[in-house]
């Protein structure tokens, strides 16, 4: 079946069986190898993405599921060859070590951004809570996500 | 500075020594205001690529053509493969099968000790659930699935052992000795003794295992992988496949966290991905799932540590008597080392004349354990800082004067008789932690908290302190063994170019190296390039563990980078930085040469263990919920000795790490088995603390440089680990009373240490008991493709 939605605004269309994870559809379908597979089950929130505007995990969505919707990727968040506001405030603050839970956790920021929720510490925790970071012990990811919400608001 | 008080009633304070005047210096966190930025110049070197995903992990290498490998594991901890079937009615022409037979070189991974093969030979014996028996490659993944369900291993089962106290088959023993332990014990006014056990932990990367193997036309093997020791894999590739220096080539891919499980494991998928690869003329990708990964990948050693502890009437530390029992598993893998920190940590930082410490290491029918930050000495280390806070309890000390009392200071003499000669910093970051955590005001507040308690109460407040030393750099004659090479080169076009095989595992190899050698040459730090870690291009700098990257590696670069510099000046008469460009060709080769000090006797243990000790302290705040046992960690205060801080932003980033880690390790990181199998072999069910079970981690960094190294760095990535377990044990008895001796402190141990009920099993020793049938693993749904919610008939993609 052909499944037609948009990827960091631009439309694609694939071939696939519908059942076919999202997860695998972007990475060897698309070529964006940016989304990451932790766990393949949901645990982990590495494979984080955005689907219309909703954080969920890329392994547990068939691709059926994103047709019509607008899916953004960690591919989608550099503005014009400049890190973003929140990439940016993740190298500051050395949010990202070894850079696999990064995608995810990037997405999971951005949605908390977008929500508009006051930049407490407690929310920003609440919002990453499905993305598992080994390297950090997440205190500069909650400093980088607080700074770019700063920055924003600035903005 | 006052001579600290010892605080007891029954051992009167007698003469300490004085705590140094220098005060030590403390690099200003700043951290904990949310949205503050720190200016960190140099940001990360490959940060850019990680935060665009843009770095290509192996699972992200597109090799075009490439086959998919799977591994035929065990399901049985021990017994005798009688056969590898395959089922006559599949068509195995597109398939291709490896066994023990298709090896070309030796059938054995290369380690310290020959034991474990690549695949178990028919006739062999299987010694755990999860040992690979056969490799199966195909074009695609529905096919590879398909086959594996039509083969069938016939085995005759054997008697399994479980229990490392019941084993008889033993990796490795040591003992240290200093003093007369047992005379001194029959003297001491008190004697106190306990046991601890901790069990396995998972390193639980979120990159699962990968690699990818590449048939050369030259007849050579290039992988790809994602690994921490180019070299480890690039030993076992040549001695397996028989195949020279520059046939078989290693090449890090973008390496998504470590901890040790990336250390000795990836030599076992490279060579069976080249084994598939060389069968089938195809490039292979074996990409582990996460199922596969925690069921059949390494583990933290599980320990049991006998303690007994004698103090003087004079209230002085004066007999140790340790003994040690590591569990291995099922092959040697990394074991002898690990038990060697172990022993080498057990006796804590503190000053003792008679000590004596036995380590043994034991073989059991489980997956084979093997590093995980920190390398045996979290084990040992929980074991000594709960005995020294039993000790406190005992003679209604207060934990922090003992430790001021009895921690290490420069000119004291360790078990091994090596003379701290400099570098001490256990009492400045004893001090440091306890001040920035307002310990002795909390001990109180929680003291009289627990006193005003009703008997309603849902939720009890406790704090806890302890403290640790950890050797930087290979144990004992380890260094001088490896004898590691660390270069630099000027390009003929003008280029600064580092070559080292230490690997970048988000630990910030990529960043501190450029950093230092720019330092070192008069240049920017972006003028300093680093070459990829690809065995055909980089030299044996050893493998990257150990917290010996900065100190050795880095060290070796320090010195490399002098020589570049004075060659370049000498030639062009000009300062380097104004002239470099056109001075290449050139190249710098530095080998390590041995640390001063008295060299290490492996025969006898004494000598200089460590060319130098980091040191670290952590103050946790927990509460308890006295209804279910259930423990939230509400604060972490650490403090670390690292030597010269190079990077402040990336050494706190591992000390908070670290102590994540460590809290994981205290509350709810545990394996459970039976029969030898791992059960909780998911992330679903092999829990890691998330953003919510984190505390807020305060890090305070202290220097005491290292004069050994040419900046002074002694290494940081294991020293937050060993602390953090104990901390959270002594503040879960701070607000219950009671003592966990077994690690994890789960909600089941703590609630029957409070109702004197039935505590679990002790952690890390696998259940006799046969389990209802599970499904092998390669019944199991696994990743990718294959979820649950496909329908049965539905096309592979």
């Amino acid at each position: 079946m052909t499944f037609a939605f948009t990827v960091n605004g631009s439309p694609v269309e694939v071939e696939v069986t519908g059942s076919r994870r999202l997860l695998d559809v972007l990475r060897e379908d698309l070529g964006l190898t940016g989304t990451k597979e932790g766990c393949g089950e949901g645990e982990c929130g590495a494979c984080s993405i955005l689907v219309d505007g909703d954080v969920v995990d890329a392994c547990l969505v068939p691709v059926s599921q994103a047709a019509g919707t607008e899916v953004r990727t960690v591919e989608g968040l550099a503005e014009s060859g400049t890190l973003g506001v929140l990439q940016q405030a993740f190298l500051e603050t050395g949010g990202a070590q070894c850079g696999i839970c990064t995608p995810g956790m990037l997405m999971a920021g951005e949605a908390f951004l977008a929500s508009g929720a006051e930049a407490t510490e407690e929310a920003i925790r609440e919002a990453i809570a499905g993305n598992l970071c080994r390297c950090t012990g997440y205190t500069k990811i909650i400093d980088a996500i607080a700074l770019a919400a700063e920055r924003r608001s600035v903005a | 500075m006052e001579r600290p008080i010892l605080t007891t009633r029954t051992v009167p304070p007698a003469d300490a020594p004085a705590v140094p005047d220098a005060t030590p210096l403390i690099i200003p966190t700043d951290a904990p205001a949310p949205g503050r930025a720190r200016p960190a110049v140099p940001l990360r070197r490959e940060g850019p690529a990680k935060l665009t995903g843009a770095a290509l992990y192996a699972d992200d290498l597109v090799v075009p053509g490439a086959w998919f490998g799977a591994t035929i594991r065990s399901t049985e901890p021990r017994a005798r493969l009688l056969g590898i079937e395959l089922d006559e009615q599949f068509d195995w022409t597109r398939v291709v099968v490896v066994t023990a037979d298709d090896i070309p070189g030796e059938n054995v991974v290369s380690l310290i000790d020959s034991d474990q093969p690549v695949l178990v030979p028919v006739g062999g014996e299987i010694r755990h659930q999860a040992e690979p028996c056969a490799l199966i490659a195909a074009a695609d993944r529905g096919t590879l699935r398909e086959a594996r369900r039509h083969i069938r291993l016939r085995t005759e089962r054997l008697r399994p052992t479980f229990d490392p106290l019941q084993s008889d088959r033993e990796f490795a023993n040591y003992t240290v000795e200093r003093g007369d332990a047992s005379a001194a014990m029959a003297d001491a006014a008190a004697v106190i003794e306990g046991v601890y056990r901790v069990g396995h932990q998972e390193q639980l990367y979120i990159e699962n295992q990968a690699m990818i193997a590449v048939p050369r036309k030259d007849g050579g093997m290039t992988v790809h992988g994602s690994l921490q020791c180019p070299y480890y894999v690039h030993k076992a590739m040549k001695r397996s496949l028989a195949m020279g220096d520059e046939l078989a080539v290693v090449v890090q891919a973008e390496t998504g966290g470590g901890f040790g499980g990336k250390e000795e494991y990836p030599s076992v998928i490279a060579l069976h991905a080249a084994l598939l690869a060389l069968k089938c003329r195809k490039p292979v990708r074996m990409i582990y799932d996460r199922h596969e990964d925690i069921s059949a990948t390494t583990k933290r050693h599980p320990a049991v540590v006998r303690y007994r502890s004698g103090v003087s009437d004079t209230g002085e530390l004066v007999a140790q008597e340790i003994e040690v029992i590591m569990d291995g598993g099922a092959y040697c893998t990394l074991t002898p080392v690990v038990l060697s920190r172990g022993v080498l940590h057990a006796g804590g930082p503190y000053r003792c004349a008679n000590v004596r410490i036995t380590g043994r290491a034991m073989a059991t029918n489980t997956p084979p354990n093997g590093a995980f930050r920190g390398f045996g000495a979290p084990q040992t280390e929980f074991a000594a800082e709960m005995q020294i806070n039993r000790i406190a309890e005992a003679l209604d000390a207060s934990p922090l004067d003992l430790r001021r009392r009895w921690v290490y200071r420069e000119g004291d003499v360790t078990p091994t008789g090596q003379v701290l000669r400099e570098s001490v910093g256990g009492p400045d970051v004893l001090e440091a932690a306890a001040e920035a955590a307002a310990f002795d005001r909390t001990l109180a507040q929680t003291r009289s908290m627990r006193e005003g308690r009703t008997d309603g109460a849902r939720v009890a407040t406790g704090v806890g302190l302890a403290l640790a030393w950890h050797g930087a750099g290979f144990t004992g004659s380890g260094e001088v063994k490896l004898a590691s090479v660390a270069s630099l080169e000027l390009t003929d076009d003008g280029r600064i170019r580092i070559l080292t095989a230490s690997t970048e595992m988000g630990q910030g190899t990529k960043t501190i190296f450029p950093q230092i050698v720019a330092d070192a040459l008069g240049v920017e730090y972006d003028e300093v390039e680093i070459a990829p870690q690809d065995t055909s291009i980089v030299p044996d700098s050893g493998p990257t563990v150990a917290s010996r990257t900065a100190m050795v590696v880095g060290g070796l670069l320090i010195k490399a980078a002098g020589q570049l510099r004075a060659r370049v000046e000498a030639q062009t008469g000009r300062p380097f930085a104004a002239s470099y460009r056109q001075a290449g060709p050139m190249r710098v080769d530095e080998r390590f040469v041995p640390y001063p000090g008295e060299p290490f006797d492996d025969a006898t243990y004494r000598g200089d263990a460590y060319p130098a000790f980091g040191w670290a302290c952590a103050v946790a705040k927990v509460d308890v919920d006295l209804d279910t046992g259930e423990v939230t960690v509400r604060e972490c205060v650490s403090a670390d000795d690292i030597g010269r801080v190079i990077h402040p932003m990336l050494a706190e980033g591992q000390v908070e790490g670290g102590t994540l880690q460590a809290i994981g390790y205290a509350t709810i990181e545990e394996m459970k088995l039976v029969d030898g199998r791992y059960l909780n072999d998911r992330l679903a069910t092999y829990l890691i603390p998330t953003s919510l079970d984190a505390p807020r981690l305060r890090s305070i960094l202290v220097e005491k440089p290292f004069s050994g190294a040419p900046h002074g760095a002694k290494g940081v990535g294991e020293l937050p680990m060993d602390v953090g377990a104990p901390a959270v044990v002594a503040a879960i008895h701070d607000a219950t009373g009671v003592w966990i001796h077994d690690l994890p402190a789960t909600p089941e141990r703590i609630l029957a240490a409070m109702t004197d009920g039935t505590a679990p099993s002790a952690p890390g020793v696998s259940l006799e008991v046969p389990a209802p049938r599970t499904p092998a693993i390669e019944d199991l749904p696994r990743g990718g493709d294959e979820m649950p919610f496909r329908a049965p008939t539905d096309p592979a993609p």
